[in-house]
Order: C-alpha cells, then structure tokens, then sequence
C-alpha cells in the first residue's frame, strides 16, 4: 500500500481524473433520468398490475382493395417482431409455424383475385378457446385471444377446432431468436398475438399494421372496436366489411372490406 | 344354473413368455418411439401443421373405442342377464380396461408436451369435449375396475349387475364422448354432424367384439382348453349384426352430406378423387372392413372357425382403415374458408395436404397394442379370468 503515489490535486493525472470523474457524473445523472423518461411512456400503458379491461375490444379492419399483390411486409413485420422464422426459410415449411400470412384468392368464373392477410381472427367466441382441454388457450377481457405456453400441453385440439387455420404447432426446439417479450415454446401451439406485448406497451398498433402504413398501403388499421371515436370504428361505420365464415357467429375481431 | 370353473392359465410354457417377449419388445419399441418424438419435437414425424393428429391418433382412438366395445360381452351377461355370456365376462372386462389403457398411452404420449400430463389433469375446461373425456376414462377405468371386481370376488358377486349396468352406461356415455370430439369441430367439413356419436357406439360394437373374439380364441387354443360351437356361433352372429349396423350407419352419413350441396366437394374428395383416403375407404373401410367380414359371417363360411377369425381380423383392419380416413382424411381436406374461391398462401391453404406417417409414429401406435395385448396376457394368468372349459355341453348347461 506504501507504494501507492498520495491524493493530489498538482498531479499531471489529476485533469484527467477530474474529466473521468465528470464523465461518470454526467452518466450518472444521464441514469437517474432516463427511468423518470421511461416512466413517461410506461404511464401511457396499462400499469403491470391492472388486467385487460373489456371495456376495450382490440380488432382490425383490412382493406383487402389497398392490399398490394405481392406485398408481404405485414408478414415479415410479425415475423420480425415475434421472433418466428418465415416459412420459405425453414428446412420443414409445412412444419414450420405461421402466425400472418398472405391468402391469394381467385374467383374460378371471374377470374377476379383478391389478395388479404389471414391470421388468428380473434372471435368473441372462439371455438379453440371452447375445445382446450386445459385452458391454456383463452380470451382477454379486451377481445385478445392467447395461448398459455405454461398450460398448453400440444393436443392440438384448438388447431382441429380453429376454422381459419390461424395456429401452428412448434414443432422443433427453438433456436435462439427468442423475444424476450414473446415466449415460444417446442411442442406448444402459437398464433398470433395482436401483439400483445406492443398492445400493453401502450403503442397502440401491431406488426403488421405498422409495416403496411410504412409501405404506404394502410390496408390495416388496428384499434378499439369499442371506442366509437376510434380510427378503426370511423371507417368500420363507412366502409362495408364482413367477418370470414360468417356462418359460424364468431363474431370475429378481424373484419375485411373488399372481400 | 351350472357352475363354472376358473382358473389362471398357466403361464410357464416357452410359448407364453415368448408372447409375453414378443408383446415387450413392441413396448419397449413405442417407448422408444416417445423418447426420440418427444426429444426432437414433433418434427421428426409426419405430422405438420396441417395434418396435426396423425397415426398415433387413429391408432389411440381405435383403441379406446374398441376398449368400450370389448365390454359388450360382459354387458350382454350382466345388464341383459344372459347366462351364455356370464362366464366370458371377465375376459371381456380386462381386454376393455387393457385396450383403454393401450389407446390412452398412446394419446398422451403424442401430445406435443406430454411432460405436462399432470396440467391435463388439474386444469379443466368444462367447455372442452376432451376435458369431458378425461373424466369418461378415468370412470371407465373405476366402473370397469369395480365391475370386474364385484364378477372375481364371491363376497360382492351380489353388486355385479349394478356394477355392470353402470359401466355399461358409461361406456356408452364414453363411446358418445370419443365420438364428439369430433362431432364437435365446427371447422372441419366431414365432421360436425351428430352422427357421430351413434356412430362411434356402433363402430365400438364391431371392433370391441372382434378383438375380443380373436383374444378368446387364442387364449382358449394355446393354452389348450376347450372352446365350443355354441359360443363362436353366438358371437359371430352377433358380430355379423354390429358390422352389418357400422355399414349402415357410414352410408347413411355420407348420404346425409351428399344432400347438402355445400359437402358435395368433400364428399368428392373422399368417395372419388381423395387418392389414398378414397382408396381407403372403399377398399379397407367398405370392402375389407365391411363387405367380406359379412359375406364371411352369413354364408356357409361362417361356421369354421378359422373364417370367423379372418373375418374378425378384416373389421380390424377395415376399422383401422375407418379411422384413418375419418381423422387424416378430414384435415387433408383443405378448409373452405372463402367458399367458391380457389385459395393459396404460404401456409398451404387451398390444397390437398399429404401425409406419410414416419417409423416412431407407427411403433408409438403399435406400442399401445403391445401394452394393452401385454396387460391381458399377464391379467389371465394371474387373475381367474378364463373358464377352464368352454365345450359345448358346459355351455349348454347354462341356459337351462
């Protein structure tokens, strides 16, 4: 310890110290700020310990007359920001998990096509939540339907029962492109989520909905159905829209124009 | 009414413990089967995300419904007090709980987590037809249990009949379960008819009788004892009933959704252009399942006993083949989500699917017929399950 130079300020060190010292300051500060910045944005969310209210109803419309033939980027958003590989990248794609995809449809007689995203649909009464024998697959209060990876024990018996073929089966361990926010799982079933994790951020908007704005398509609008002030609910009162398999009073929180 | 002996078959011949072995070895190759499905994820079979139940399914759902129909002969004894079938009744009672116990192993060993066995057994969903079987099973395996129970022991043979008409009721309970489970799926075009249910009850006659058929003549012949006329003659009429009612109850389902237009394309798909499943379906369902057993079992060929087996081995295979077409053939069939428009995406909408099964898959089902063979085989030499004689005069003895 004897060989350690005395505390000095005349030392040719001491600038530097004192510059190293100011440094490690301002971070400091820059720290105890940046919580009280997050705060900020936490606040616009729903607080952790709250649950989903069903005085919400998430829901989308999609204009399937502005979605572009060819365009897949609502695909790549959700693949992106949930972390499942796309399935032209996968060595077993007919294993492989979809949460979004792009459907083409052709009128055999017309020859009219349409081209639309499909994913889960969210259905007020959502017949893979009724057949789950465990309860692992289940709706919020606020219209998001979810599979509980603690819960889901891989029957399958909500893929038999889902009649838009919206959930896929992991059927691989998974790699490490794992979201932290987004937990996955071999062996459970997934679909997609609305985004769920960006929905309680407080963001407002999805994936898919995100990217489709960037291209300039806004085919996807995504928002509370229950709010009549919402963007979605104005053009869900113009537009004429339909909810896929009508027929089976769902009451799907997905509803498309121009199909 | 005359008395009956039973007795434990020996069990020390070589020929016993190879059954025994042999069965073992298919048990100890559907473990393996589990262990390498269950280690890699379901990616090393053939089922994807289109075909999502495969041939463990058609095999487990085989097995559990003939589980059910292997009772009949015990129901027939108790419930309707036909003295004939008392003394086969035991048998009849094992071969049920040890085929249930093959066809439930092999469901849950194909879940894709069955590490988590323990969640489906204290999370319940009592909108779920399948959280409603879990409960049938179980009570399947205590009724069952009990029943077999009060025909072993002399101090409680008085609580036989009730004992019997409870599982009676329930298997029929059961039967209507297992059936809805599909009958339940709106999704899916060949199903979501409330034909199912009568039809699983009846398909569960037919493949119960027939295994337990196979089972009592083989138990009877290699442990040399004596199986008369009069009781194969009584079955296989039986039997002749239960395959000529499944045949019935095919046609009327399918005539049924050929009425309404918007089932005519599945109905296509599997009566005409559904490759592997329509050859299936007539083939082993209709012909082998259904059309020869019957021929067999009503013409002269019916009285040797050698025909009856093959004939009981036909439904066997046709039921297997029954199965296959109704559970891979109706997720093969693409889901008409925008009917009257032609569809493709990525996820394969709008096609055919296909659907080769892998080796584990095969050996996890055949492993569930091992262990449920396994189970009766052990069970009649340690329990008195078997009469020691079934000839013709003892039988006779008994209804009068």
């Amino acid at each position: 310890m004897s060989e350690l130079k005395p505390m000095s300020d005349n030392t040719p060190e001491s600038a530097e110290r004192r510059r190293v010292i100011g440094g490690l300051a301002a971070a400091a500060a820059g720290l105890a700020i940046a919580p009280g910045i997050k705060l900020i944005e936490v606040a616009q969310a729903r607080p952790e310990e709250q649950g989903a209210s069903s005085a919400v109803r998430w829901g989308m419309l999609v204009d399937a007359t502005k979605c572009a033939t060819g365009c897949d980027d609502c695909v790549s958003a959700c693949s992106t920001e949930n972390g499942w590989t796309p399935v032209a990248e996968s060595a077993k794609p007919r294993q492989a998990p979809q949460w979004i995809r792009k459907l083409e449809l052709q009128d055999p007689l017309t020859q009219m096509e349409t081209n639309l995203p499909m994913m889960c649909q969210h259905c007020a009464e959502p017949p893979c939540v009724d057949v789950c024998p465990t309860g692992a697959s289940f709706k919020r209060a606020d219209g998001i339907v979810l599979v509980n990876r603690h819960t889901c024990i891989g029957c399958r018996y909500c893929m038999m029962a889902c009649p838009y073929k919206a959930r896929s089966l992991v059927h691989e361990p998974l790699n490490d492109t794992q979201k932290a926010d987004v937990p996955r799982g071999v062996g459970c079933v997934e679909s997609c989520s609305l985004c769920v994790q960006k929905v309680d951020r407080g963001d407002g908007t999805t994936a898919c909905a995100e990217a489709c704005s960037a291209a300039g398509h806004n085919a996807i609008v995504f928002g509370d159905l229950n709010d009549p002030d919402s963007e979605i609910s104005k053009r869900l009162r113009e537009l004429p829209t339909k909810q896929v398999r009508a027929d089976l009073k769902l009451n799907t929180g997905v509803r498309y124009h121009g199909i | 009414m005359a008395s009956i002996t039973f007795r434990e078959v020996e069990g020390s011949s070589l020929k016993y413990w190879l059954l025994l072995g042999g069965l073992g070895l298919f048990v100890l190759f559907g473990a393996l089967s589990w262990n390498y499905m269950h280690h890699h994820g379901h990616v090393v079979s053939g089922m994807d995300n289109q075909i999502v139940w495969g041939l463990p399914h058609v095999f487990a759902v085989f097995l559990i419904v003939a589980a059910s129909g292997a009772l009949n002969v015990a129901s027939i004894a108790s419930v309707f007090n036909k003295p004939l079938y008392k003394p086969l009744a035991p048998l009849s009672a094992i071969l049920a709980l040890a085929l249930m116990l093959g066809g439930l192993l092999v469901l849950v060993l194909d879940l894709g987590r069955s590490d988590r066995l323990i969640v489906a057994m204290t999370n319940f969903n009592f909108k779920s037809m399948f959280t409603w079987n879990v409960f049938l099973y179980s009570g399947f395996f205590a009724l069952v249990g009990v029943y077999l129970w009060t025909m072993l022991d002399r101090n409680v043979k008085t609580y036989s009949k009730t004992a019997g008409t409870a599982a009676f009721i329930w298997r029929l309970l059961l039967t209507t379960g297992t059936g809805s489970l599909f009958g339940f799926l709106v999704a899916r075009e060949l199903y979501g008819s409330a034909m199912l249910a009568p039809m699983f009850i009846i398909m569960s006659f037919a493949y119960g009788l027939a295994i337990y058929l196979m089972v009592l003549v083989a138990a009877y012949a290699w442990s040399g004892r004596t199986l008369g006329d009069a009781v194969m003659m009584r079955l296989k009429s039986l039997l002749a009933v239960f395959v000529a009612a499944v045949l019935y109850f095919v046609v009327v389902h399918h005539l049924t959704n050929l009425y309404f237009t918007k089932y005519h394309a599945v109905e296509a798909f599997i009566l005409r252009d559904g490759g592997i499943f329509t050859t299936l379906f007539w083939v082993g369902q209709i012909v082998i399942g259904g059309v020869v057993p019957l021929v067999i079992l009503l013409s002269g060929l019916g009285r040797q006993r050698a025909w009856i087996l093959v004939a009981c081995a036909l439904v066997i295979l046709g039921g297997v083949a029954q199965m296959y077409v109704t559970i891979i053939g109706a997720q093969a069939y693409p889901l008409d989500m925008f009917p009257g428009l032609d569809e493709t995406s990525s996820f394969f909408d709008g096609e055919i699917h296909a659907y080769a099964p892998s080796v584990p898959e095969f050996f996890l089902g055949l492993g569930g017929v091992a262990i449920a063979l396994l189970v009766t085989t052990f069970a009649v030499k340690v329990l008195r399950l078997l009469p020691a004689s079934l000839d013709d005069a003892t039988v006779a003895k008994l209804e009068h």
